[in-house]
């Protein structure tokens, strides 16, 4: 069998499309949310945890009788007052960014599991809600809704980071807080509001899971991708489009494993394509990343006056 | 009080009674102050009077304890750098504060408008911005990345920032402190457009001559208080001097020497940069003994990577390095040390001294595998401990005894210890990097005297510094640094403070006139 030809042939089909638009949403989603607290100076590694509670409220909320873009509006609530708690502790109290992003994922993903099991404590296979469906617009491969926003967001956010005073002052924060207060900016408040905003955006990136590519909650359905989306972060230098550019290529790395999987039938290990999409992101950091630009002050808390 | 030296002009400016404590420290002390339009004002003090305290608290970067401010007749709400740029007060930090990965305008023109607008209006800024540039004069490139800009262009766009904000007081916090002479000069020019146009300037300074060429008024603190306001005019030098330190003080004066034989010789050196041009390019370079060699030059044309090479922390890519007449082929630190090479580091904290660590081990960190301070990999505590006594009687190093914490002691403590490291020894070459920065008048007097001292035992000293006074109380001969290259060696009784500044610029061309034909020995 020629492999190139498989290839050749998975790349032209519709279908392969269509699944990577879908794998690539959650990534560009918690992508952007992550990129929108770093470019505030703000490491965010509750991301995990984020879009677990995302994913857990969302899917609560439809499974409670609520339409489907309410739910989505409970999973941004839920991720923002999770994001409030990591900016609370990250910028007023200036505690390790490490150490709460940790506690936040850990809470986020536990208190996730706890809400469900008090709710739902007999169900043994998952209930299910009737999830969005796919929208043909003129011109495009069907996605659902959620899949569309995304990528509107992706224009948004690159709109405010870019072309607005608000955005600006997120990046100048990030950059040299410092600074921003000399330009009588109010750092503290500009940090917790874009941590609170990439919170919600990390949590729809959940809400997608559970209300869009698959119709239930259950554990462990996060699966990693938020660690993912740190590290796309960085392969995007901080940038929107980049941003999407990365998602988009890590999700055509996963298309591309599930369906050499199949067509390999057996001869190799499935777990060598697992690891495919891991391998290659980390050669694609390895290249773009090493000249990458941080914001300066990320990571850095700042407190106001200190000599 | 401090009385109004001009009579007509407006009082801009009025700070009543201003007090402020850092725990034990009381940093101002019942300051009073008044500035008026058109006025420049010279804060002058030494390091730790308070100055920047209490620019700090007028920009509301600090809450003052007990006082007030009054601006242009109301009163100024405390604490609040906002209140400060509404109130029409822009301030020029020591350590500039913009953003290297934006663009001049971006760094601008944050914060002026209302958060939530739609769009920025880049257009009118962008306008704004040149119209400024152009109206006094103050040259910059909108678009340019901070981080590409050179140390003159970033004060510009600074002070350019307090412009676009409508500052009529603007504060600078030692702003010369980075400059050639040719820039400072080039910012008192601005100065002069600024007072013209109506501003108000107060600019602080440890420096005189600059008080001299820039003030018209000068208010002189001292540990934190006021001591004096006087018509810059009307007052000198060695009173100022005497204001600031509390006493008189006679600046050094190097007995004439003939230099010995040579401990340093460099021999067209290059050490390559990852990129660009080399840090380090075909530089020659003699000290000898009895000889102190002052390298002047802004920071950044090869001072660091001149030092670095001296202490063996790097190797010439090419050319030969020889200490006392054999060349060093693969030199580390450890082995000048063993060579005989005394280096005071250019940053005290961060390369001199760990600062968690007790007064006695850090003075035995150069030589701790000494047979005199450890046998057997099993440290000699109590001989280390007496020997750090000794250094601290010595070196009058203030201080609770060889066991407390490094980071404990001042500035100008700190250095009197690396001094007692570096010359208890008797070494043949040292390296001293910024000897005296950030350190005050009397401790200044006291490394320059331990360095003349050392110079007259028999030492070469190479003397990288960008204080022009003090390489000229100091050098016998000097060079200039541009771009990796030095100058041949200029005797300090044949260059003028402003032809170093020309050299440090790039202007070589004047070497002829400096060093005619003739002149070549070092």
């Amino acid at each position: 069998m020629d492999f190139l030809s498989i290839i050749l042939d998975i790349l032209l089909s519709a279908a392969f499309w269509t699944a990577v638009l879908r794998i690539a949403t959650p990534y560009v989603l918690g992508t952007l949310g992550e990129l929108v607290c770093e470019r505030a100076g703000v490491l965010n590694l509750g991301i995990e945890g984020i879009m677990t509670l995302g994913a857990m409220a969302g899917w609560m909320a439809v499974y409670q009788g609520a339409d489907l873009w309410t739910g989505v509006l409970a999973a941004a609530a839920c991720g923002a007052l999770l994001g409030l708690l990591h900016a609370a502790l990250t910028v007023p109290l200036g505690l390790s960014q490490h150490v709460t992003g940790i506690g936040v994922t850990l809470l986020g993903t536990s208190l996730s599991y706890f809400v469900y099991r008090l709710v739902l404590p007999q169900a043994s296979t998952p209930p299910t809600v009737e999830p969005f469906q796919p929208l043909a617009l003129p011109g495009a491969l069907a996605q659902t809704p959620l899949t569309y926003l995304a990528f509107l967001l992706v224009a948004v956010v690159a709109y405010v980071l870019y072309r607005t005073p608000v955005g600006l002052a997120v990046r100048m924060v990030g950059e040299n807080p410092a600074a921003a207060e000399a330009q009588g900016l109010n750092v503290t408040a500009i940090r917790i509001g874009a941590v609170v905003a990439g919170s919600a955006l990390m949590a729809l990136a959940g809400a997608f899971l559970t209300l869009s590519a698959f119709n239930a909650f259950f554990f462990n359905m996060v699966n990693g991708r938020g660690w993912i989306c740190i590290a796309l972060v960085v392969f995007a230098s901080w940038r929107p489009g980049k941003a999407l550019l990365g998602a988009l290529l890590f999700a055509v790395f996963d298309a591309l494993q599930l369906r050499l999987q199949q067509a390999s039938g057996g001869v190799l290990p499935y777990q060598l394509f697992l690891m495919m999409p891991y391998l290659l992101s980390i050669l694609a950091l390895v290249l773009v990343a090493r000249r990458a630009s941080y914001p300066r002050a990320l990571m850095i808390p700042y407190r106001k006056g200190e000599r | 009080m401090s009385s109004p030296v001009k009579g007509g002009p407006e009082v801009v400016l009025r700070l009543a009674g201003i007090s402020k404590r850092f725990g034990p420290l009381l940093a101002n002390d019942n300051i009073s102050l008044t500035l008026h339009a058109g006025e420049v004002l010279a804060l002058l003090g030494e390091n730790g009077a308070g100055k920047t305290t209490l620019m700090n608290i007028l920009f509301g970067h600090y809450v003052a304890d007990e006082g007030t401010i009054e601006a242009f007749g109301r009163p100024l709400p405390p604490g609040s750098p906002r209140a400060a740029l509404e109130a029409g007060i822009g301030m020029v930090h020591q350590h500039f504060t913009l953003a290297d990965n934006l663009s001049v305008l971006d760094n601008i023109a944050v914060g002026t408008e209302l958060l939530w607008r739609w769009r920025s209006d880049r257009g009118a800024a962008r306008r704004r911005l040149l119209d400024l540039s152009q109206r006094f004069g103050l040259e910059v490139r909108p678009d340019a990345p901070v981080g590409e800009l050179s140390v003159g262009e970033r004060q510009r766009a600074e002070i350019l920032k307090a412009l676009y904000r409508d500052a009529r007081i603007l504060i600078l916090d030692e702003p010369t402190a980075v400059l050639t002479p040719q820039e400072s000069a080039g910012l008192f020019e601005t100065l002069r457009r600024l007072t013209a146009d109506g501003l108000a300037v107060v600019f602080i300074s440890h420096k005189m001559n600059e008080v001299f060429a820039a003030s018209d008024t000068v208010a002189v603190l001292r540990a934190g208080k006021l001591v004096a306001t006087h018509a810059t005019a009307s007052t000198d030098r060695a009173k100022l001097a005497e204001l600031m330190v509390g006493r008189s003080v006679k600046p050094p004066a190097p007995a004439p020497l003939s230099p010995g034989e040579p401990v340093l010789e460099l021999a067209g050196v290059t050490v390559a940069s990852g990129h660009g041009r080399p840090l380090l390019d075909r530089v020659d370079l003699t000290v000898c003994r009895h000889q102190v060699v002052g390298i002047a030059g802004v920071s950044g044309n090869g001072q660091t990577a001149l030092a670095e090479l001296v202490s063996g922390l790097i190797r010439p890519d090419s050319g030969r390095l020889s200490l006392k007449g054999s060349v060093v082929e693969h030199g580390d630190p450890a082995d000048m040390v063993r060579r005989g090479v005394a280096r005071i580091p250019e940053d005290r904290h961060s390369a001199g001294l760990v600062g968690t660590m007790a007064v006695w081990e850090n003075l035995i960190a150069e030589r701790y595998r000494d047979s005199s301070f450890s046998r057997l990999g099993v440290l000699r505590r109590s001989a280390a401990r007496a020997y750090a006594r000794e250094v601290i009687e010595e070196f009058d190093v203030r201080c609770p005894g060889p066991d407390a914490r490094t980071q404990l002691l001042s500035g100008g403590n700190m250095q009197k210890l690396i001094l007692g490291r570096t010359l208890a020894h008797g070494p043949d070459l040292i390296l001293a990097s910024q000897p005296t920065r950030g350190l005050d008048i009397g401790a200044v007097s006291y490394v320059h005297s331990r360095l003349l001292d050392a110079r007259a035992a028999g030492a070469g000293i190479l003397l990288i510094s960008e204080d022009l006074d003090e390489i000229l109380a100091l050098a016998d001969c000097v060079t200039v640094a541009y771009h990796g290259r030095l100058t041949p060696l200029l005797p300090h009784d044949r260059v003028s403070v402003s032809q170093l500044g020309l050299l440090m610029a790039g202007h070589w061309d004047i070497l002829r006139d400096i060093l005619p034909e003739t002149v070549h020995a070092a």
